[in-house]
């Protein structure tokens, strides 16, 4: 059994539409891995299928969140099993408070009839929210309504920070986020990368020098077409992706 | 009707653990089916007098000759057979005050309810209805000192003439409505409740209300007097047990706030599904007096209710705060009416309702400015919620403004609950059933906090316990 995620010959599809072919992935717990890539080529559709988003269905291969099959499960059990997907555009709930919202969720991994105890949960929230720099005034908030872009990002950190997962994928995190922000989000995530198995998804290798990944790897036409250290990003960003792979 | 008694949690105002009943053992029962005779049975009975048979006699008559309003209302209504509802059932043993008094197998009820802990907790008198007649009645000693009375309404019209008869039926006439009507002719049970001038009653009243006969309409009468500068909270919170032929409530409201009083009504409500629900709730707000409808509409096959404040006195302020939850095949039909007859006065309603599989919720209000009055607002927001593709909701807002210097503010908002939002929630863990009735409880939350706490606590979980089996 090997904890992290293992991906192999991976074939997801949207409707007819073939989108992820024959993916191989393996990102050992500990470890930062990137997927970089141009817009298209099936980077969140490969997120979003992971994470069990019934749009996306996995036709073929084999998905293994620490030794087991993700593969068919809900949207919830996964999540529930240890996997995280921090998104490219976090929703909005209204109403729905932050510290109610991550509560709930919390909950919902207990046995039925137990509850998580108040005073340490935020007691746990309030150390994350400054790790974070979010101001306390957010617990009362809805999630996500009304937020900058960059306040959405740090939200969803936020989340995984509290539900701590055994796994994350995070899809383009730095979207959105200015230089100060990019670093609270970066400084959040190595806070926890030795604990966990990482999958950054991103265009720019601005978040890699924040958040250092272990290895880099080329995504095109639904498939790793390359994968190297940390210095790949940089390449890639000099000399763009037809020039890589020639 | 079997006793089903399954093993219940005994939490308060649980739809399951209203989900039961008792061996039928009643001393008076007016028979099925809707007469002269049935009316004077039920005066008979109560001991009445003669004004008030006249009173029954001619609402009954009123009621016999009013067409079903299904012109405007759903066609539903015609469902109702008003020749097999029984109009009358009580208990023989009298009105008891102490808690001991009280027979066993009602009390069984009450406790299952929550009743008796609900009054440890916070309440200042409990007048309890099982049934027609109020079984259970009971009043701290402090708000008797004060002057406060609270009764049920034969009670009321017996004992204090004076006081109620010169309201009784203002608010509403006999014929305002058919389901009035029907009311008026065989009401049985409520709360009349008089607070004496500059009296504030510092803890909200409260009274359950249950059905537990089988083909049994519940007609219970309310009618509450604050006296100048008074000011009391009433709670009302309903539970009924599931009965396979459709059961009739229709109750009417009455609320007089006299010179500078306050006046806030709160219900809870949770029929089962096959209630017919048709209430008439109406307030009169005199000057600078203030009247706000806090009400929460959940269950019940047609719910059709629309509380309105007359604002007849200068500066008078009316609110109507409404939540209601349409589930598979229910229609929520609710709304507001302000009046504003003088000048001045101002009126908001808040209303909220969520659709769930093929229930409907409908929104009707009604703002009334006439020319004669100036310096009038009404604010109305109203918003609705879907959570399936069938789910169906509309809005009939009826306005009218004239006069000087008056103004009236209508938003409206449909959402529908996304696919996005509930696969983001999934994803962090929660089930589908969880992730919308946290999104519903959170497109209500700003309403359910204006409810008493103790209501809100359990407004959510009935939330929670509507998704049930209407989700995923």
């Amino acid at each position: 059994m090997t904890d992290g995620l293992l991906i192999e010959n991976l074939q997801v599809e949207i409707g007819d539409r073939k989108i992820v072919d024959g993916l191989n992935l393996r990102v050992p717990k500990g470890e930062v891995h990137a997927i970089m890539g141009p817009n298209g080529t099936g980077k969140s559709s490969l997120s979003k299928a992971l994470m069990g988003n019934p749009e996306y269905r996995i036709t073929g291969g084999s998905a293994l969140l620490d030794g087991r099959s993700i593969v068919g499960l809900s949207t919830d059990e996964i999540a529930r099993m240890g996997l995280f997907l921090a998104f490219q555009y976090p929703v909005e709930i209204p109403g729905v408070s932050i510290a109610n919202f991550i509560r709930a969720c919390l909950n919902a991994r207990l046995p039925e009839g137990e509850e998580i105890v108040a005073p340490k949960f935020y007691k746990e929230l309030y150390a994350m929210m400054d790790a974070l720099k979010i101001d306390r005034s957010f617990t009362s908030r809805s999630v996500n309504e009304g937020f900058s872009g960059g306040e959405k990002k740090r939200c969803d950190i936020l989340q995984m920070l509290m539900l701590k997962p055994s796994f994350a994928i995070l899809d383009e995190v730095d979207s959105g986020l200015d230089i100060d922000a990019l670093k609270v989000v970066s400084d959040g995530v190595n806070m926890v990368r030795a604990d966990m198995g990482i999958l950054l998804i991103t265009h720019y290798n601005r978040l890699l020098e924040h958040i250092k990944p272990d290895v880099v790897h080329v995504m095109m036409d639904g498939r790793i077409v390359k994968s190297g250290p940390a210095s790949l990003a940089l390449e890639l960003e000099e000399k763009g992706y037809d020039h890589i792979l020639q | 009707m079997a006793d089903a008694k399954e093993t219940v949690s005994s939490l308060n105002l649980d739809r399951q653990a209203g989900n039961f009943s008792y061996a039928e053992d009643y001393a008076y029962d007016a028979g099925v089916g809707l007469t002269p005779e049935v009316v004077k049975y039920i005066s008979g009975v109560k001991g009445e007098d003669q004004w008030i048979l006249d009173f029954r006699l001619k609402a009954l008559d009123a009621f016999t000759r009013m067409e079903n309003p299904t012109h405007w209302a759903t066609k539903r209504l015609d469902e109702l057979d008003f020749s097999k509802i029984r109009y009358y059932l009580a208990k023989g043993a009298r009105k008891t005050r102490s808690w001991d008094e009280v027979p066993d197998d009602v009390k069984e009820t009450f406790e299952r309810l929550g009743v008796p802990e609900q009054e440890r907790a916070f309440l200042a008198g409990v007048e309890a209805q099982f049934d027609s007649e109020s079984a259970y009645s009971n009043m701290k000693a402090h708000l008797e000192k004060m002057g406060v009375i609270f009764v049920d309404s034969t009670e009321g019209l017996m004992k204090y003439p004076e006081i109620f008869r010169k309201y009784f039926g203002k608010v509403i006439p006999i014929g305002d409505n058919k389901y009035s009507a029907l009311n008026s002719a065989v009401f049985s049970g409520g709360s009349f409740i008089y607070v004496p001038k500059g009296v504030k009653v510092p803890q909200p009243l409260q009274a359950y209300f249950r059905i537990n006969a089988e083909s049994f309409g519940q007609f219970e009468r309310t009618l509450i007097i604050a006296d100048e500068g008074a000011e009391l909270m009433y709670m009302e919170g309903c539970t009924a047990p599931r009965f396979e032929t459709s059961t009739l409530h229709s109750a009417v409201v009455e609320l007089v706030a006299l010179k500078g009083a306050k006046i806030q009504y709160v219900t809870v409500q949770n029929w089962s599904d096959n209630v017919f629900n048709l209430v008439t709730k109406r307030a009169v707000a005199h000057e600078g007096a203030e009247v706000r409808w806090i009400d929460c509409n959940i269950g019940s096959g047609l719910t059709m209710k629309y509380p309105a404040v007359i604002l007849k006195g200068k500066g008078a302020k009316g609110e109507v705060v409404s939540i209601a939850l349409a589930n598979k095949s229910q229609h929520q039909d609710t709304g507001a009416k302000m009046l504003h007859m003088a000048d001045g006065t101002s009126s908001n309603i808040i209303s909220k309702s969520i659709s769930i599989a093929d229930g409907r919720a409908s929104y009707r209000g009604q703002v009334y400015m006439p020319p004669s009055v100036s310096d009038c607002k009404n604010n109305t927001v109203c918003d609705a919620l879907l959570i399936n593709t069938n789910s169906r909701t509309d809005t009939y807002p009826a306005v009218t403004c004239s006069g000087e210097n008056n103004s009236v503010q209508h938003e409206a908002s449909v959402s529908k609950l996304s696919e996005e939002q509930i696969f983001y929630m999934r994803a962090r863990g929660l089930s589908e059933k969880e992730a919308v009735s946290l999104a519903v409880n959170g497109f209500v939350n700003d309403l359910v906090k204006q409810f008493p706490m103790e209501y809100s606590v359990e407004l959510k979980r009935l939330i929670e316990m509507q998704m049930e089996g209407s989700v995923g």
